[in-house]
């Protein structure tokens, strides 16, 4: 198995940090991992993406042209990252913010309403978490528990008591994620 | 006991890797895109893991000069920085290298000239490999492909810079210093006492006993005969060097029909170039090198022999090329394809550029 990630969106968003867990998860179950920012000149509110690559195998590049799932989240990152999924593979997207909604026929879509149900659960910094979800629903390449266990290992101590509820987070993405569209 | 597994970046890993290696110092002044390497080293406060000491300069020359001092006393000591940085740190170490120091210098390479740009680059090839500096003289170049190289390869530097006596530099870029993968880090070594020093390096400067003449270090002498028998002997080292120390990969190679040489981040990029390839029919290897100096002509000329031509894989215009070209003596085409200023080519441009320049209609 391996998964060929893009996740995309605005800096600020947890785009990176998204990234991190699902790296650190595939770390949990023995699997090879690699995770490439966008380093440019980012900042809050300018574009983020991150590349990552979780495998069974040693992993070649950890740059790639075309992915087997991209997760999007603005709509500059909509216009990049659509065409670069691989014919087959999965588009996971929030609304918000999107005007040009991606029209591929020849791959799977489903879209996240991650903002909104993030602020419905009150903390607007789990929006990351619930896309996460959404993409495991989808896509399950990591279990649950190995995410909690990656996010134990990836946060400071501090922040332990904040698990919780991020796992509820997953949950929530994972049973609010809808299907846009079947290849 | 195991070894410790992290997921780490290329920067942070060569940090934590040169503490556990040993280190006595590291001087330094920030750059993107390794700025990781002394942010990581300030936040994990060596001094009271090891009495490592961590040190921000006021400038890439104070650096390398601190560097320079520090070595003269048989420490084992490094810095790091980017191109526009390592280029403001050539005079000093054209003077480490003259003066037979160990020390070892990071280069996390960025598109340039100039203050260029943040992005991964690999135009420093000609730089890091013919000198770099004033005079005749070479860096042992090491070129990790990864995180776990980036960790492996500080603790062999500094047994190498050791070994020869001289600078050492670690070749990266962008994509490797930003990079997190798995890595497995090896236990602590313990730093060598002032006695062990005393001992093991008897050219250090660290006070005159009476049993012995004054230790000089420089790198000046007015006399040429003199000079010139210091030349020979620095020569004779970097054959010593290409004798015995050359390193490299070579990944599906043996029934190839065409080869990638590539090192560094644009190895793993053709790595998934040869997967693409093959779907294609196209059957094509990689020869990485892993030293770029000792560069390893030997083996790309042995492989001359067995295939039909050669793309010289870069983020520069075209460097690394030349030695390869030197290698293969013209007995098969040899192209080079690269993105330069910081743009990173696409597995799928290199496996273009491999029909379009190579394989040809």
């Amino acid at each position: 198995m391996t998964e060929e990630i893009i996740i995309a969106g605005f800096g600020g968003q947890g785009v990176l940090s998204m990234g991190k867990i699902l790296a650190y998860s595939g770390i949990m179950q023995d699997q090879e991992v690699s995770w490439m920012p966008s380093y440019g000149p980012e900042m809050r509110g300018g574009t983020a993406n991150v590349t990552v690559i979780v495998s069974d195998e040693r992993i070649s590049s950890p740059v790639l042209n075309e992915f087997d799932t991209a997760i999007i989240l603005n709509q500059q990152s909509m216009d990049k990252f659509e065409s670069a999924v691989k014919k087959g593979g999965t588009l996971v997207y929030d609304p918000n913010g999107i005007t040009h909604h991606p029209e591929r026929k020849d791959i799977n879509i489903y879209s996240i309403e991650a903002a909104k149900k993030a602020s419905e659960m009150g903390n607007t910094k789990i929006f990351n978490m619930v896309v996460l979800g959404a993409y495991l629903k989808v896509k399950p390449i990591v279990k649950i528990e190995n995410v909690i266990l990656g996010l134990k290992k990836s946060l400071p101590a501090r922040y332990h008591s904040l698990i919780a509820l991020n796992k509820d987070a997953i949950t929530m993405g994972m049973d609010a994620v809808k299907e846009i569209n079947k290849a | 006991m195991a070894k410790e597994l992290k997921l780490m970046k290329g920067n942070e890993a060569i940090a934590e890797a040169a503490i556990r290696a040993g280190s006595d110092a590291y001087f330094g002044y920030p750059i993107t895109p390794q700025s990781e390497v002394i942010e990581y080293l300030m936040a994990e406060k060596p001094h009271e893991r090891t009495g490592m000491v961590v040190l921000q300069a006021e400038s890439e020359l104070a650096a390398i000069n601190m560097v320079y001092g520090a070595a003269g006393t048989g420490k084992k000591v490094w810095t790091s920085s980017s191109s526009p940085g390592i280029s403001l740190k050539q005079e000093g170490i054209s003077y480490i290298a003259g003066s037979e120091l160990p020390c070892v210098i990071v280069n996390v390479v960025r598109g340039g000239p100039g203050l260029g740009t943040i992005q991964p680059s690999q135009a420093d090839y000609f730089q890091a490999t013919k000198g770099g500096g004033h005079g005749d003289y070479h860096l042992l170049v090491l070129a990790p492909a990864s995180v776990q190289e980036m960790a492996d390869f500080i603790g062999d530097a500094f047994d190498l810079a050791f070994k020869y006596r001289g600078p050492v530099m670690i070749l990266s870029d962008g994509v490797i210093g930003q990079m997190m993968e798995k890595v497995y880090l090896k236990e602590q070594v313990p730093r060598l006492s002032d006695d062990e020093i005393a001992e093991k390096y008897p050219w250090a400067t660290i006070g005159k006993p009476a049993s012995r003449e004054r230790n000089i270090i420089t790198s000046l002498d007015l006399d040429s005969s003199k000079m010139e028998l210091h030349n020979i002997h620095l020569q004779s080292k970097y054959r010593q060097m290409e004798e015995e120390e050359v390193r490299f990969e070579k990944i599906n190679c043996d029934d190839a029909d065409y080869l990638f040489v590539a090192y560094g981040s644009s190895a793993r990029i053709c790595q998934k170039s040869i997967q693409l390839a093959a779907e294609k029919g196209i059957k094509v290897g990689l020869l990485r090198p892993i030293t770029l100096f000792p560069f390893p002509k030997k083996q790309i000329s042995e492989m001359a022999d067995k295939v039909k031509g050669i793309l010289s894989v870069e983020m520069s215009a075209g460097q690394m090329i030349e030695d390869v070209k030197l290698a293969v003596n013209g007995r098969v085409k040899v192209e080079h394809f690269g993105r330069y200023g910081g743009i990173i080519p696409t597995p799928a441009e290199v496996v273009d550029a491999l029909i379009e320049k190579i394989i040809g209609e």
